[in-house]
Formats: structure tokens, sequence, C-alpha cells
């Protein structure tokens, strides 16, 4: 096969003669060229040979991800098996007053559709999931939360935690699922509840989930204590630590 | 530059494992020592701009330093594995950033514990790291590797595997064939299931820390099985792969 060093010097003259990244010059797809000479120029200063996108997609795709149509597991250790009847879920930490419910009054709440794609560090993405549970909005109304409370830590059965900041839960942008695809959330997927965050990686969408504790200071989670980004925006590929602004 | 900037990894060696997995011997311009169980994510960048990144376990063990192998299972139209599998040769360069994740890792200290290590298929690889490190750092904290398989076929690392028990009697391979086993096979011949799992534990005398990797059933039966035989869950490591891995 051609190796993909010769090709690339070829490029790398061109990029330089118009000294202009990559990601610009496909931009301004507009630049008055030769449609032959903007493909010329369009690769990035290295590519691997022959490699194409296999999966066109419809949806948007953060930078990385590529989308299934699977659901995949993960998690760092066995799958805790919760009791409805033992099941809580508190609002806890910097609120006037904490806020406790067992299985049976969380149902009786407002319950909602959500649809949202979802997008995993593990770089699969999922379109269209559909999910019913109770909107953070709705559950916020229980609680007076104290005015320095600006970040929040999500605490699972079986020990997990994930932080994120209160305005990331706020104005429609994070609910406790129940059910997945018309059925009880099952425990592989975080049943009975877990929270979901659809605009962040997937793994602040705490699994098992049995409280939310407001904090005045971030504070790192389970995975960001081991080095994953503190925010985990998709869109910007915030994977660890070391891609956070 | 940071451990987790980018890097032209050069490809040195393929090598064949089984029909389906392949493992890459890449020389890396700036080696940072991982630990085992550690991976490193590959990027592919197409003519038209167009990246993608999978993660893959790192196979190869700290002491091999300034190159990592990875060992790539082919998954079925897999748009990183096919090209891996496909247009890659000795010579060509890759891109990749790591070692990453702090969770699913085995430090091998000269203290360690017992070490119960479960693999489901290609789920090994990062067990396998853990296994060449105990041998180069020569270890004997008493070991066992319950490697299920469905057919002789898919065993990756087979011969090392056979010939790193054999010259280590603290260390055990129980291999697990769950379809089709060779002629003549006495071991072990269906799913991993709680009795197995007890019969494997009777080996050790203190309790192990355990490590298991492979596909997501496998994971959630063995995880569950063991924490119903009384090992703690924070004993337990788990790392799930599906058919969407690659």
């Amino acid at each position: 096969m051609v190796k993909s060093s010769e090709r690339q010097l070829v490029f790398s003259f061109l990029a330089l003669a118009f000294t202009t990244p990559y990601p610009l010059l496909k931009k301004g797809g507009e630049l008055a060229l030769s449609s032959n000479f903007k493909q010329i120029l369009m690769p990035p200063s290295f590519f691997n040979q022959g490699f194409q996108r296999k999966r066109p997609s419809n949806h948007k795709l953060p930078p990385g991800q590529y989308e299934t149509k699977d659901f995949p597991v993960l998690s760092a250790g066995p799958t805790p098996r919760i009791a409805l009847e033992k099941w809580s879920f508190s609002l806890e930490g910097l609120v006037e007053e904490t806020k406790k419910w067992s299985w049976q009054e969380f149902n009786a709440l407002l319950q909602q559709e959500f649809n949202p794609d979802i997008h995993c560090v593990t770089q699969w993405s999922k379109f269209d999931t559909k999910w019913r549970g109770v909107s953070l909005d709705t559950l916020l109304e229980h609680v007076q939360l104290k005015p320095e409370a600006s970040y929040v830590m999500a605490t699972s059965y079986g020990g997990y935690t994930t932080n994120l900041p209160l305005a990331d839960l706020r104005e429609g942008k994070a609910f406790i699922g129940l059910t997945y695809d018309g059925q009880p959330l099952t425990p592989e997927h975080g049943g009975p509840a877990r929270l979901v965050v659809p605009h962040l990686y997937f793994w602040k969408s705490a699994k098992w989930i049995t409280s939310l504790r407001f904090m005045a200071e971030d504070e790192p989670g389970f995975w960001e204590r081991a080095g994953y980004s503190m925010y985990g925006d998709p869109w910007k590929a915030q994977r660890y630590a070391d891609d956070d602004e | 530059m940071s451990k987790l900037d980018w890097q032209r990894a050069t490809v040195t060696a393929i090598r064949p494992e089984t029909p389906r997995v392949k493992t890459f011997t890449l020389r890396l311009p700036q080696w940072t020592p991982h630990l085992p169980g550690q991976h490193y994510t590959l990027r592919l960048t197409a003519p038209d701009g167009y990246q993608a990144e999978r993660s893959y376990s790192i196979a190869s063990p700290p002491e091999q330093t300034g190159e990592i192998e990875l060992t790539v299972e082919a998954v079925d139209d897999g748009e990183v594995s096919g090209y891996l599998f496909e247009g890659v040769g000795v010579g060509d360069q890759l891109e990749v950033r790591g070692p990453i994740g702090g969770y699913f890792v085995w430090r091998g200290m000269p203290d360690a514990r017992p070490l119960l290590l479960l693999a489901g298929g290609s789920g090994v690889v990062p067990l396998m790291a853990m296994l060449r490190h105990r041998q180069r750092a020569k270890l004997r904290n008493p070991t066992v590797l319950l490697f299920s398989i469905r057919t002789p076929e898919e065993a990756i690392y087979q011969e090392e595997l056979k010939s790193m028990a054999a010259a280590d009697d603290t260390f055990t391979l129980l291999l697990d064939y769950t379809r089709q086993a060779p002629a003549g096979w006495t071991g072990y011949h269906r799913r991993i299931d709680k009795a197995l799992l007890a019969e494997v534990m009777g080996q050790f005398a203190a309790s192990p820390e355990c490590y298991v990797c492979g596909p997501t059933g496998l994971v959630e039966n063995a995880a569950t099985a063991l924490l119903e035989l009384g090992l703690p869950a924070q004993d337990i490591k788990t790392e799930r792969f599906g058919p969407t891995g690659g």
C-alpha cells in the first residue's frame, strides 16, 4: 500500500503554502478553488491512508464518538440489587431541610418523557433514547437551597459518586430515569432509578442513585478522583482531567 | 508534553493471536510506564478529517519499555478494528494517547494479595498485562486465571499462558470452553456460574482480589456470584465490553 508519509509530505507542503489550518479551510468551503484542488487541500496534517467513515450518521456526533444502536453497560464493580421497599432518594447537604422519598412517594411525583441523545466517554453515542422519569426541576421544588449551594455530589447504592455543577441539573437538563424503552429500568442500566444528565458524558448520569448532596465547592467523585474530567462536556471532548480548560 | 497528549506511534510488529484477534506492537516517542489494566485510546483520521477513537487495553507489562502492545479483536463491521486489521502494516503510524484508567488496575507490589482473574474472550487482554508484570516482577502471590472462551480457537495467548503456568506453581490457568471443547477435555465446559466459582475460590487460602473482564453477561453473572460467595464488593473490580467495542 502507499505509505501515508509520502502523501503527507505533499499535503504539508500545500498546507504550508496557504498557512491555513485544515479546520478553517473546511469551514470556508467557499474558497475560490477548483473542486479538485480543494480535495487535495482538505486533508489534515496527519491522517491514516485509506481510513474512512463507515457509518454516516444523520445526528450530530461529538468529537471522537461513534453511534451505537445497542446500550452498552459499563460500571466499575458488581451491580447492586436494591429492594424497592428499602429504596429511598434524598436531597441533602446545603438545603434548609433534607427531603427524602420512598419508592412509592417518588413514583407519585410528576413524571415526564425524555428522548435525549447520550454520549459515553468510552466513545459510543446513542440517539433518541426513550426514558420516563422525574425532572430535577420537579424535585428541586421540594427543597429550599442554601444560597451557597453551587455544586452537587450524586451518590449511588454501591458507593459510586459523581460531581456536577448545580446549574447543569436545572431547566430541563436532568432527570431521574425510572423506565427505559417502556420497561422499568434494569439493574445493569442503573435501575431502579438513575440520574440522567444527557448533555454531559454518561458517567455523570449516576446509576442506582440514592441521593444528591448540595455543596458550596466542587469536589471530585469516583471517576473524577481517578483522573477523569471534573465536568465532562462531550462537545469539548473533556474525557480526562487533562482535557479540562 | 503531558502524558495525555496525542502521539504518533510506529507499528513495529503485528502478530495474529487467533483468526479474529491481532496484537499490534507500537513504538512510542513518549513512552510512560503504565499500570497493568490501563488502556490507550487510538485515533484514526480520514483524509477528509473525520476521526474515530477507540480504547484498547494494554497487553504488555510496564517492564517492556518504549513500546506498548495492544491486542485488538475484529468486531463485525468495526470501523476502527476493520481498518487496523486490513489497512495497517509494519512501519505505519497510528495516533494514540495514554496510559488511561485509574480503577481497573493492579499495581502488583511485592506484598500483593492473592489474585483471581476472570476473563471472557478478549477480556483477557488487561489481565494478561497483570500476569506478564507478575512474571517479570517475580511475584509469588497465589494467582488463578479463569479464562472463559467459546471454542479452542478463541484462546488468545494460549501457549504463553500454558508455559507461564508450567513454570510457576503459584499460578494456575483454568480454561473454560463454553461451546466446544478440544478432544479429550476434562476441565470446565460450561458458562461460569456460582458453583464453578465456589470451586475456584476453594483454591485460595486467603480471600483474593478479583478482576473480571469480558462481555457484560459474563461480568454481571460472575460479579454477582462472587458477592454471593462472600467476597467484599470493593475486592471485585470489573471492566465490561459489548459488541460495540470496536
